[in-house]
């Protein structure tokens, strides 16, 4: 993919012939290279290599006391082998489980609530829902800790207000369904966005032709608008589950306010995070984020095949 | 599938272009530039007349007027100081410019439980052939081991975290509850609290690695050991650590501590309102309250740390930093003079009207240093408590040689205590595990 040689000659090939034919086939597999070219090695920069030296560095370890020396396919041995690690890739396993079924029933239906045309201030509703993914994660989080504080939050509030005590949305237990709240909150919008631009397009005839057959609105719904839109959702699919997988950002800043519910290997992404930051591991950290890599695209893939299976 | 997959992979790439950003594209092993032999007053006088450049990376505040003093004394020599982050972040930039060769500061602050790290990584030049060895009486003795080991001295002790007790008095006052003077009075004091005000806790803590070790220090312990790369951790049968665990454990049990972290919101507020009644820290605290806690100005007063042992006159270090000069610095002879200069020359005096806790005994004992009144305490003259806990730190208390990581993983194992059916002990020993793990890892013999 390195190998890239533009033309300079203006030379004919010569005419005619079996052979003139595959030289100007070659010749113009190699025009291609050029267009494809820039494209290419912007590829291969930013996208190829960063994967090639992690790769490069997963075979070293770098220790304070020796030095770096090459160990070959120990960091991948002891990440196979790693507790914290697979705990991380548990838990986000298990926030994917839960959350994304849960963000994109959400998103769907406000989706459909929107393309029924019979909600007023439509246009109000679509911004208001979506306004959130146009806030920064990190501001979105940090707004989410201060209503989660049980002493001064609104949690808290709550509580003096009306003589309950809510249960801690920071306690361990809890964290997780409170991040998923946190993402939840801040994905619906966008999801939302795409469900209803790919219902927008579908034909309205449709829907005439659905009810002339004496289809009911939620039949209508099951049997010609989901149908219609499967692709839009199992691409909202794909991305959620790369973005719960790489989940990194509502638990790196949640840490400050629970320090003890939040680990340091809370999610994949955080583990290499911390391991390469504070502990010097960045042999090790590459080769959790190539692993954690490798996971993400098959469980993407899976569901990449699956949504595509039924719509054939 | 062609989307999918290149979405995966950028995934992939943004994990590995933060591994990339790390890690640098060599490594320093040559001692380039570095000799052995030793640097005399007169050397370091010509090299001042000379002149030139360094970059201190620091955040401390006081330095800036040390660095003005240092430029207007010897106008050949421009000093650039840069506040790299504070403490962890700044260790982290630290650790990647040494890795990359380049950009490698010529003077670093360094906390004292960082220092040993450091000193391994072979980051730090070895000051003692400047003749810093011949300061160790200058010093005081906590500060002082943390930077001298064996015949090496790897940094100057810039400030000191004597602990002392910080207490709200309006508050302990309108229950009636005298200072504690042990650790066991204070959970006597921290129970009558919280059962006449149930808003109201003795102290904050959610898990703070500094914090307890600091105490464990205090109880006499000596959980770390190292000779060269041999250490030993224990966090089990440490007497320090069972002193310690004894009476914490039941101020967790009890819901005595109030859940808020340290240098939060929160906390501020809960030290203002009276909320959180006692506060043991490092002498370093005052400024601190002056800037965060205004409205309590008046309220709080210092007083020495509790015992373990009734009449006891032992204290602890929490905090403090040195400065350093770094190995792969350009010029270390300026370094090392600009080092002197604010740690051991007049730029101390300019640190101390800046408000800073000094690590110089000559300070510690002059009558200036200890008449100084604190109008945030109501006039009390605080120093005389942060200094007599100065001389009363134990010596033979060391750090891990890789505290740094060890204390950023210290939640994940205590911290279960403070949430959880977890025992203090419990959450100690499997700290203690990680810790192992991480130092055999690392290439140390740990508990072998």
């Amino acid at each position: 993919m390195t190998a890239v040689t533009p033309i300079t000659t203006g030379r004919r090939p010569p005419a005619g012939g079996s052979r003139g034919r595959r030289v100007r086939r070659g010749r113009r597999g190699q025009v291609g290279w050029v267009f494809v070219g820039p494209f290419m090695a912007v590829f291969a920069l930013v996208f190829l290599a960063p994967i090639i030296y992690s790769l490069y560095l997963s075979f070293f370890r770098d220790q304070l006391v020796g030095g770096t020396s090459f160990v070959g396919l120990d960091n991948f041995q002891r990440a196979f082998e790693d507790e914290q690690f697979w705990a991380a890739v548990g838990r986000v396993a298990l926030f994917l489980v839960v959350q994304v079924p849960v963000m994109l029933g959400l998103a769907l239906l406000v989706a459909l609530a929107l393309d029924s045309g019979r909600i007023y201030g439509k246009s109000f509703f679509r911004i208001a829902v979506f306004l959130p993914y146009a806030v920064p994660a990190v501001v979105a989080t940090l707004m989410w800790g201060f209503i989660y504080g049980t002493r001064f939050g609104l949690v808290g509030n709550f509580n003096d207000a009306f003589g309950v005590s809510l249960p801690d949305p920071l306690s361990p237990s809890l964290v997780l369904a409170s991040i998923g709240n946190i993402v939840t909150w801040e994905f619906i919008g966008y999801n939302m966005l795409i469900f209803y631009s790919a219902l927008r397009v579908v034909p309205k005839s449709l829907y005439e032709a659905a009810e002339i057959d004496g289809a009911g609105q939620w039949r209508i719904i099951t049997a010609v608008k989901i149908p219609a839109i499967r692709g839009a959702l199992v691409i909202a699919t794909i991305f959620s589950v790369i973005g719960s997988f790489q989940l990194f950002n509502e638990p790196s800043i949640l840490q400050k306010l629970a320090p003890n519910a939040i680990t340091t290997y809370f999610t994949p992404n955080f583990y290499t995070y911390t391991l390469s930051f504070s502990g010097r591991q960045q042999n090790y950290a590459a080769t959790v984020s190539l692993v954690m890599g490798v996971v993400t695209m098959i469980i993407a893939y899976a569901v990449q095949l699956r949504g595509m299976r039924k719509e054939a | 599938m062609r989307t999918m997959t290149r979405r995966a992979m950028r995934g992939v790439g943004l994990l590995c272009a933060a591994a990339l950003s790390l890690t640098a594209c060599g490594s320093s092993d040559g001692d380039a530039g570095s000799s052995d032999k030793t640097v005399s007053g007169g050397d370091l006088r010509a090299a001042l007349k000379e002149g030139g450049s360094i970059t201190v990376w620091a955040w401390e505040p006081t330095l800036k007027q040390v660095v003005s003093d240092f430029e207007k004394e010897y106008p050949k020599v421009k000093v650039k100081l840069v506040n790299a982050g504070t403490g962890n972040d700044q260790y982290t930039a630290l650790q990647n410019a040494v890795q990359a060769g380049s950009g490698v500061p010529d003077v670093a602050q360094v906390e004292y439980y960082a220092v040993g790290q450091f000193a391994l990584g072979k980051s730090l030049e070895d000051l003692s052939r400047y003749g810093a060895g011949e300061f160790k009486a200058d010093y005081s003795p906590g500060p002082w081991n943390a930077v001298a080991v064996d015949d090496a001295v790897y940094a100057l002790p810039m400030d000191s975290g004597p602990m002392a007790l910080f207490y709200n008095k309006k508050v302990l006052d309108k229950h009636q509850i005298a200072v504690p003077t042990t650790w066991d009075e204070y959970l006597e004091a921290a129970r009558a609290l919280h059962a006449a005000d149930p808003k109201a806790y003795i102290a904050n803590d959610t898990g703070d690695a500094g914090f307890t070790t600091s105490m464990i220090w205090q109880a006499g312990g000596t959980p770390f050991k190292n000779r060269d790369t041999d250490v030993t951790v224990d966090l089990t049968a440490d007497k320090g650590v069972l002193a310690y665990t004894k009476v914490w454990q039941k101020l967790i049990d009890e819901k005595l501590l109030a859940p808020v972290t340290n240098w939060s919101d929160e906390w501020y507020k809960g030290l203002a309102d009276g909320t959180i009644a006692t506060l043991a820290t490092g002498a370093w605290m005052p400024a601190n309250f002056v800037s965060g806690v205004e409205s309590a100005s008046g309220d709080w007063r210092a007083a020495a740390l509790p015992q373990w042992e009734k009449g006891g006159e032992v204290s602890s270090e929490n905090g403090g930093s040195a400065l350093a000069v770094m190995k792969d610095g350009k010029s270390k002879d300026l370094a090392y003079a600009f080092n002197e200069y604010a740690n051991h020359s007049d730029g101390v005096q300019a640190r101390l009207k800046g408000g800073a806790f000094p690590a110089t005994t000559a300070d510690l004992s002059s009558p200036s240093f200890l008449d100084t009144t604190f109008p945030y305490f109501g006039g009390q003259k605080a120093n005389e408590i942060f200094a007599r806990s100065a001389s009363q730190v134990p010596e033979d208390w060391s750090y891990l040689p890789f505290q740094v990581y060890a204390n950023s993983i210290f939640n994940d194992s205590v911290g279960k205590a403070y949430v959880s059916d977890t025992t203090l002990a419990d959450g100690l020993k499997e700290w203690q595990k990680a810790s192992v793990a991480y130092g055999n890892d690392q290439g140390f013999n740990v508990n072998k």
